[in-house]
């Protein structure tokens, strides 16, 4: 089925009843519940994260997953997606059509200047190059572009790209809705189930990231299933051996950093569909860290590992900023009072705005005993089942290359 | 006029003259030995042919065309494949990827972007990878990571690659260096047998003499970063010059 | 002129701080052949060393002031820092404004403990792995020391003054023959400049004149070769570690009274050291240095109001340019060593 092998398939379509069914699945608790408020992750803001950082990390897991060239400036290419989605709203129309397919061009073409310069170099000199792209397009974002009283302000600095109603709006129709919408559909309508005492949101914004999404992983799957992705992973292995097999390296790897690119600036303009205001913040070289975090967290390389690293950073960042100090007393309540406000005293870091702290050390973790991230970790965990089910299973098929 | 031809090519690194005054023809269809001392200049030559280094002067021409100033790609896609002193293999990918990734080269060139189609549902490369594999007594090992393979597969996969791409001209570094007794033989097995049965033009650079002298028709004696003498294998192991400069010390190993 | 004197002098504060950086950075480098994305949070650190020495001095007894009462009649409250009690209010006063400058001494000590524990805990193990393998877990170790730093500290600046005596401004231009007021400068950076040039100079005589040095070096240039000399080099570069840490850290200490510490200056601060190492070349000391200042002095004069207003933002960017320019067409950098991390 959709030219997929068997397994491809079976994981496309879980992943799509997952997309699909996400309004039911991230709210397993009752409306009001105490556990809702911590658990429950069904509702627009949340799950449209999900998916558009989802897209981030596919596309960028094309780049790095397969070649292994490691990018530490990302963010700008969702920074010039967020830009040029808004702009066009501004001149054309909240419609989001346009708006994400000048998304991606414009990325596409700012990848392929950025790439062409920095792949002139790799490993080290390759992640400083992007870091240094990156930083100086948030800079003249910040500066010189974001200056309201200059020629060229771009970005308008530090209040953030937005609509404003003296905007032109050439082709704005006058009975379409005055936010983000795809023909007359406005991104922030939902519609609401109720059973029981359930509450389902069906938000039309999700439903737009979620099939893009789809398709990007579809396209993805595609990507490494082609003789095109197995040349990517050649590149990763052995760039010597490429060369002397007669295959110029540069248009594989720059084709994987274009591609990559134009993910970012679609996830980049869908952001600014879902709340059409860009700010330069999303930029800065720790935003790129951020898009690097979440893909070893999933594991790179993999197919579902970018899906599972953007989900499992948002979904945690999302609760963890959630619990404070109340909650875990109410936790802990079984525990003796001294000994529970001590370990609320020592929790207290690592939770609420100590989130950072949590995810960073959960990074050192991956990185130090899970190489492979949470994928690896879920097949270690199956194999181990499977083990001491067939107990003299080999598995010489999986012996980890050096 | 044979199919590789190197005139009057030097090559310095500083202050020190790593190749003189190199003429050498490599006639077609022939297996022709290069060999001398340690330091005779013999990899800087095999540099100057795929493209790694650039010689100050002198011509290389193969079939016809200079191979001079083009990249290791280019001169590849001319039709010399190379074989290094250690595989130099995809460790990270399965075997039979290894053999796919020639196959696709030697017919779709040096970029390709065919990001939709499915590798494996090309039934024509993957045959030719397969059948190549099997020639190359590693059917079985598919879906082996080519990391894991022993050092013989990994030279024998290593030259599938190469003949996979079906090259006029194969070039090999010493291709037993490091190996067993056992391992040698088989290479040197198999080498004989590609070059009965292939129309292929086999240059080799090689330490071992036992390797050479039942390899080669023609050698060619390296010293000091110039060619001494060139001649059939019996004549080259009376040649007194050779035996002088070279011979010496390796009179056990032939 | 006085102009052009004048940019190079701010240049010289910014660039000191990079070339402390981009030293420890590229000693690192040089020696374990690591690259270490958390050297930006040593220098953080150190900075924080001179904002917990400060609150250290001043804490105080409080006693009640029997002739004053507050507007709600309570009486008032007199704050003694207990260095006053011990020493006197003269002294204990003086130790108190000195505190910046006596934080050197209590840096040190902490900087290499935090160095050598980072070495042997954690970068000891990636010593085999590939170098984006050491830039993640660097990488996720300087968010973990800033997040720990910013649950300590808040995620506020710190104001930490420089003492008294070196607050405020003089007339440098005066000095070297020129008009008054043409180049005002800070003490506090002249302090700074000096104080880096004091500590480059020591990295320098130390590898240079000491048989330590000496093997750290040769460690530097061939590994493996040292290695079978039978010295355990290891152990001396876990000590190369701590002194590079302490190198970040003094950076940090000393320049805390430039800029009110914050919880992120460490990861403000990498970026610029890592651009500083890669023009400079990776592993060589010189050319962190030089680069170091020379990108410090760039950017003053990028800051420029007449050359801003030809290249609108080029200060914003400056360094960034010259360091696409210097790795596209010197990969080795300014002063880099052949082979240092090429493939």
């Amino acid at each position: 089925m959709l030219k997929l092998n068997k397994s491809d398939t079976l994981l496309f379509i879980i992943v799509a009843a997952m997309v699909l069914l996400a309004p039911f699945i991230l709210n397993p608790f009752p409306q009001g519940s105490s556990l809702a408020q911590m658990f429950n992750a069904g509702y627009p803001d949340l799950m449209q994260r999900f998916v558009i950082f989802g897209i981030l990390v596919i596309g960028f897991n094309i780049l790095f997953g397969l070649t292994g060239y490691l990018s530490f400036g990302h963010a700008a290419f969702l920074g010039i997606g967020s830009y040029s989605a808004v702009w066009m709203f501004k001149l054309l129309s909240m419609n989001v059509i346009p708006a994400l397919i000048l998304s991606m061009i414009v990325a596409g073409i700012f990848s392929l200047a950025i790439g062409y310069v920095s792949l002139r170099r790799s490993g080290i000199y390759f992640s400083i190059l992007t870091l240094a792209f990156a930083q100086m397009s948030y800079n003249l974002a910040y500066s010189v572009l974001g200056n309201p009283s200059s020629n060229y302000n771009l970005t308008n600095g530090e209040t953030g790209l937005q609509v404003y109603s003296n905007d032109p709006q050439y082709f704005a129709s006058s009975g379409a809705p005055d936010t983000p919408h795809l023909f007359g559909m406005a991104m922030s309508d939902s519609s609401k189930l109720d059973i029981g005492s359930w509450q389902f949101t069906f938000n039309n914004g999700y439903y737009m990231s979620g099939i893009l999404m789809l398709v990007a992983f579809y396209i993805s799957i595609r990507i490494f299933r082609s003789p095109f992705g197995m040349m990517l992973r050649a590149v990763k292995s052995n760039q010597q051996r490429m060369n002397y097999t007669g295959l110029n390296t540069k248009p594989y790897t720059l084709a994987a950093f274009v591609i990559s690119g134009m993910y970012a600036g679609l996830a980049g303009g869908l952001l600014s569909s879902m709340d059409p205001l860009a700010g330069a913040e999303r930029m800065h070289w720790t935003a790129s860290g951020e898009i690097v975090i979440m893909a070893i967290l999933g594991g790179v390389g993999t197919l579902i590992g970018p899906i599972v690293g953007a989900g499992f950073n948002e979904y945690f960042k999302n609760i963890l900023s959630k619990i404070n100090d109340g909650i875990l007393h109410q936790w802990l309540s079984f525990l003796p009072d001294g000994l529970e406000n001590f370990i609320v005293g020592i929790l207290h870091y690592f939770v609420g705005k100590g989130w950072h702290l949590t995810l960073g050390l959960l990074f050192m973790m991956v990185i130090i005993f899970l190489p492979g991230g949470l994928v690896e970790g879920g097949q270690r965990l199956a194999k181990l089942f499977k083990r001491k089910k067939t107990e003299d299973g080999s598995d010489s098929n999986n012996t980890p290359a050096e | 006029m044979g199919i590789l031809e190197v005139k009057n090519v030097g090559k310095r690194f500083g202050g020190l003259q790593a190749l003189g005054d190199v003429n050498l023809s490599v006639a077609e269809n022939s297996v022709h030995a290069i060999i001398g001392p340690n330091g005779a200049g013999k990899s800087t030559l095999l540099n100057c042919l795929v493209g790694k280094l650039i010689p100050d002067t002198g011509s290389v021409m193969f079939d016809g065309q200079s191979v001079l100033g083009r990249k290791p790609y280019e001169i590849n896609q001319m039709g010399i494949s190379r074989v290094f002193q250690t595989p130099e293999i995809f460790g990270d990918l399965s075997v039979l990827e290894n053999m796919l990734i020639p196959c696709f080269a030697k017919r779709d060139g040096a970029f390709h972007l065919s990001a939709f189609k499915n590798m494996m549902a090309d039934k024509g490369m993957v045959e030719r990878a397969e059948h190549m594999l099997e020639e190359m007594n590693m059917a079985g090992k598919h879906a082996m990571n080519a990391a894991a393979l022993s050092r013989g597969d990994k030279r024998r996969l290593e030259i599938g690659m190469c003949l996979s791409q079906e090259p006029r001209l194969l070039l090999l570094d010493e291709p037993t260096a490091g190996m067993a007794r056992a391992d040698t033989n088989n290479t040197i097995d198999l080498l004989k047998q590609i070059s009965d049965e292939r129309d292929i033009t086999i240059a080799i650079i090689e330490h071992d003499m036992h390797v050479v002298f039942s390899l080669a028709e023609r050698i060619t004696v390296l010293a000091q970063g110039t060619p001494l003498v060139e001649d059939t294998p019996d004549n080259i192991k009376g040649h007194p010059k050779v035996r002088e400069a070279y011979l010496g010390e390796t009179q056990d190993a032939a | 002129m006085d102009q052009i004197l004048l940019q190079i002098l701010n240049g010289l504060d910014k660039g000191s701080a990079y070339a402390l950086i981009a030293l420890g950075l590229t000693l690192i480098f040089g020696t374990l052949g690591v690259v270490n994305f958390a050297h930006g949070a040593l220098f953080m650190i150190g900075a924080f060393c001179a904002v917990t020495l400060q609150r250290i001095l001043n804490i105080s007894t409080i006693t009640e002031d029997p002739t004053k009462t507050d507007f709600l009649g309570n009486p008032a409250t007199i704050k003694t820092p207990i260095v006053e009690t011990w020493f006197g209010p003269e002294v204990g006063a003086s130790i108190i404004d000195w505190s910046v400058p006596l934080a050197i001494f209590f840096a040190i000590p902490i900087m290499a403990a935090v160095g050598i524990i980072m070495e042997r805990g954690l970068i000891k193990h990636f010593y085999k792995r590939p170098h984006a393998d050491q830039i993640l877990v660097t990488f996720g170790l300087a968010i973990v020391l800033q997040e720990v730093i910013k649950a300590i500290y808040g995620a506020n600046p710190i104001p930490t003054p420089a003492p008294e005596a070196f607050r405020g401004s003089f007339d440098f231009g005066t000095y070297i023959g020129f008009e008054a007021n043409a180049i005002i400068y800070p003490y506090w950076r002249m302090v700074y400049f000096a104080f880096s040039a004091i500590i480059i100079a020591a990295v320098f005589a130390f590898l240079q004149f000491t048989t330590f040095g000496m093997v750290v070096r040769a460690g530097m240039a061939d590994r493996e070769t040292v290695g079978l000399l039978g010295i355990n080099i290891d152990k001396r570069f876990t000590i190369m570690f701590a002194i590079a840490a302490c190198v970040a850290g003094l950076a940090g200490v000393m320049y805390a009274p430039i800029n009110s510490p914050n919880y992120h200056m460490g990861m403000d601060f990498l970026v610029l050291s890592f651009v500083v190492v890669v023009v400079g070349g990776m592993g060589s000391l010189p050319g962190a240095v030089l680069a170091g200042f020379m990108l410090g002095i760039l950017e003053a004069f990028a800051s420029m109001n007449q050359v801003k207003a030809i290249f609108p933002g080029i200060d914003q960017i400056i360094i960034y340019l010259v360091a696409i320019i210097i790795i596209l067409t010197r990969p080795r950098g300014l002063m880099g060593r052949r082979g240092v991390m090429e493939e």
